[in-house]
C-alpha cells in the first residue's frame, strides 16, 4: 500500500483526469477558461507534493511557475481575449457530446494500456499516474479535433501542455529547468501570437469558426 | 436465530422510516425555500388518508394494473431490506449480491412502465416512455458503480464489500470518489428528483414518474407513494454501505446495535439535507439533455472502474 503523500497524488491525477473530461463536455468558452485554471491549479499542488515526498528541490521551481502561469497569468490572457473578441457565447462540438465522452473513456483504456509497460520500468513514486497523464494528452487532442471555434481550441493546446507537464513529473520528476522554462516561455509567447491571431482571423472571416479557413484552399 | 431476528428488525424498520425520510428531505426543502412546510410526518398522514379512500379503476385496467403497486411495493421492499443498514449479518443480504439488486429495480420499474401504459391515456404512455429512457441509461451506470466497488473488496456480495470497507484503514479511493459521484447522479435520476424530474411537479410536459401514476388511487396509490419512498431509502443506505459504512454493527456483535443505530439516523439526516440542498440549487434540465446527464454518470462509473485497476486503489 502507498503512503499518505501517494494516495494524495493519485487522488490529484484522478482530478485532473476528471478535469479533463469535464472540459470535453463544456460548452461554455468562459467556464473552460475556468476549468482550465482549476487543471492548472491542481497541477501545483500535486507537483508540490511530489516535490516534498520526493526531496526534488527544483519541483517546487516548477510548481511555482505553473501556478503563476497557468492559473494566474494565461486564464487572465484568456479572460482578456474573450472579452475584447466578445466571445462569451456557447460553444457548438461538432459531435454530441455523449459520443465524445465514449470515445474520450475508449483513449483513456488506450492510454492505460500504453503507459502500463513504462511505468512498470519506472521508479518513481508516481509512476502509476503516467497512464493518466498520457490520457490527459490525449483528451486534450480530442477536445482540439471536436471544437470548431479558434478559442477552445488553443484552450485545448494548453491543456495538453499540462498533461506532457504532468507526464514529466510522473516518469522523471521532471524535466531539467532550462527546458521547462524555455516551454514555459514557448507558451506565453505562443498565447500572445495566437491572440493575435484571434484577431486577425475575426478581421478576415467575421468570425472565429475556423470551418471558414476550408475555404482558403483552392479547387 | 439472531440473525433471522436481525432481518425480521431491519425489515419493520426500514419500511417504517421510510416515509419519515421522504418527509424529512421535503421538510429540508421547505426550509430552503423559506416555507414552514408541512412537518417530517406529513407522509404518514397522506398514506393514511390515502389508505382510506376508496379505489377507482379504469373500465378496461386489466389484472396487471392491479397487481403492479403490489408488486412494486414487494419489490421495493425487499430491495431496501437487502442492503445492510444496521448489521452485517443478514440471512437475506447473503442470498442476493448487487447484480441481483439492479435485477430487482429493473422488475419494479418494468412493471410500473407496463401499468403505465395498460389503461391507454397518452400521459402513462409517455411517463413511461420517459422512464424507460432515464432507466435503460441509469441502469449500466449503477452496475459500474457497484462493479468499481466490488473489484476493490473481491465480491459482489453487499456483505461482503460493507465488511471490508468498513474494515479497513483509512485510504483515500479515488476510484470510490468517482462512483459516489455517479452514484449520486444515478439516485437522483431514478428516484424522480430535481434535475431531472419533479418529485412535486404535475406540469405534463416535465413530468415522469408522476404522469406514470396519474390513473392510480386510494391503496393503490399508497402502495406507490410508499414504494417511491422505500425506494429512496434503498438509495440512501447502498450510498450509506458503499461510501461510508462506519458504525455498521459486525457479525455477532449484538451490542453494537444501539451505536448502528444511531449512526444509521445521523447518516440518513444529513444525507436527506444534502438531497433537499442539491435539489434547491439545481434547476431542473430539459429531458433531451437528461441522455448527457446519465451519460456522465456512466463515464463517471467507468473511470472510476479504470482508475482502479491503473493505481490499484
Amino acid at each position: 500500500m502507498l503512503n499518505f503523500a501517494g494516495q494524495l497524488i493519485n487522488l490529484f491525477a484522478a482530478m485532473l483526469l476528471l478535469i479533463s473530461f469535464a472540459m470535453l463536455s463544456q460548452r461554455r468558452v468562459l467556464s473552460l477558461i475556468n476549468l482550465f485554471a482549476l487543471q492548472g491549479l491542481v497541477l501545483a499542488v500535486s507537483t508540490t507534493v511530489v516535490a516534498y515526498s520526493s526531496n526534488q528541490h527544483h519541483l517546487y521551481y516548477s510548481a511555482g511557475l505553473t501556478l503563476l502561469l497557468k492559473v494566474l497569468v494565461l486564464p487572465w490572457i484568456l479572460h482578456r481575449l474573450i472579452r475584447k473578441l466578445n466571445v462569451k457565447w456557447d460553444v457548438e462540438t461538432m459531435f454530441n457530446i455523449p459520443t465524445t465522452m465514449l470515445v474520450g473513456i475508449v483513449l483513456v483504456v488506450f492510454a492505460f494500456n500504453l503507459a502500463a509497460p513504462i511505468s512498470q520500468m519506472a521508479g518513481t513514486i508516481t509512476r502509476g499516474t503516467l497512464g493518466i497523464a498520457m490520457a490527459c494528452v490525449l483528451l486534450s487532442f480530442l477536445m482540439m479535433i471536436t471544437r470548431s471555434k479558434a478559442v477552445p481550441q488553443v484552450i485545448g493546446f494548453l491543456a495538453m501542455e499540462n498533461g506532457l507537464f504532468f507526464a514529466a513529473t510522473s516518469t522523471s520528476y521532471g524535466m531539467p529547468m532550462v527546458v521547462e522554462l524555455g516551454i514555459a516561455l514557448d507558451v506565453l509567447i505562443g498565447m500572445f501570437i495566437l491572440g493575435i491571431f484571434f484577431f486577425q482571423i475575426r478581421e478576415t472571416f467575421d468570425s472565429l469558426d475556423l470551418k471558414h479557413m476550408e475555404k482558403l484552399k483552392e479547387d | 436465530m439472531n440473525s433471522l431476528l436481525l432481518q425480521l428488525i431491519q425489515d419493520a424498520l426500514v419500511v417504517l422510516i421510510a416515509p419519515l425520510l421522504l418527509g424529512w428531505v421535503n421538510q429540508c426543502r421547505a426550509w430552503l425555500q423559506n416555507r414552514s412546510g408541512a412537518g417530517v410526518l406529513q407522509p404518514y398522514r397522506n398514506l393514511i388518508k390515502l389508505f382510506h379512500k376508496d379505489a377507482v379503476l379504469a373500465n378496461n385496467a386489466s389484472p396487471l394494473f392491479r397487481a403492479t403497486p403490489y408488486i412494486l411495493f414487494a419489490s421495493m421492499w425487499l430491495a431496501a431490506s437487502l442492503v445492510p443498514v444496521i448489521a452485517t449479518d443478514l440471512p437475506l443480504s447473503q442470498a442476493v449480491d448487487v447484480i441481483a439488486l439492479v435485477g430487482i429495480f429493473a422488475l419494479a420499474r418494468v412493471f410500473i412502465s407496463l401499468a403505465a401504459m395498460d389503461v391507454g391515456t397518452s400521459f402513462g404512455t409517455m411517463g413511461a416512455r420517459r422512464e424507460m429512457l432515464v432507466g435503460f441509461l441509469a441502469e449500466p451506470a449503477l452496475l459500474m458503480v457497484f462493479f468499481t466497488a466490488a473489484t476493490i473488496s473481491h465480491s459482489t456480495s453487499l456483505v461482503t464489500i460493507v465488511e471490508t470497507l468498513a474494515h479497513k484503514q483509512f485510504v483515500i479511493y479515488p476510484s470510490l470518489a468517482f462512483a459516489a459521484i455517479a452514484f449520486v447522479m444515478v439516485m437522483l435520476a431514478e428516484n424522480a428528483r430535481i434535475p431531472v424530474d419533479n418529485p412535486a411537479t404535475h406540469l405534463e410536459l416535465t413530468m415522469i414518474h408522476e404522469a406514470m401514476i396519474l390513473e392510480y388511487s386510494a391503496r393503490h396509490l399508497a402502495l406507490i407513494e410508499w414504494a417511491s419512498a422505500l425506494k429512496l431509502l434503498a438509495y440512501f443506505t447502498i450510498a450509506c454501505a458503499l461510501f461510508m459504512p462506519w458504525g455498521i454493527a459486525e457479525v455477532g456483535n449484538l451490542a453494537a446495535l444501539p451505536v448502528a443505530l444511531l449512526a444509521l439516523f445521523i447518516k440518513l439526516l444529513l444525507g436527506g439535507a444534502g438531497l433537499a440542498l442539491l435539489e434547491t440549487v439545481t434547476a431542473k434540465m430539459r429531458i433531451f439533455r437528461v441522455p448527457e446527464f446519465m451519460g456522465t454518470a456512466f463515464l463517471l462509473a467507468v473511470l472510476g472502474m479504470l482508475i482502479h485497476f491503473l493505481l490499484g486503489s
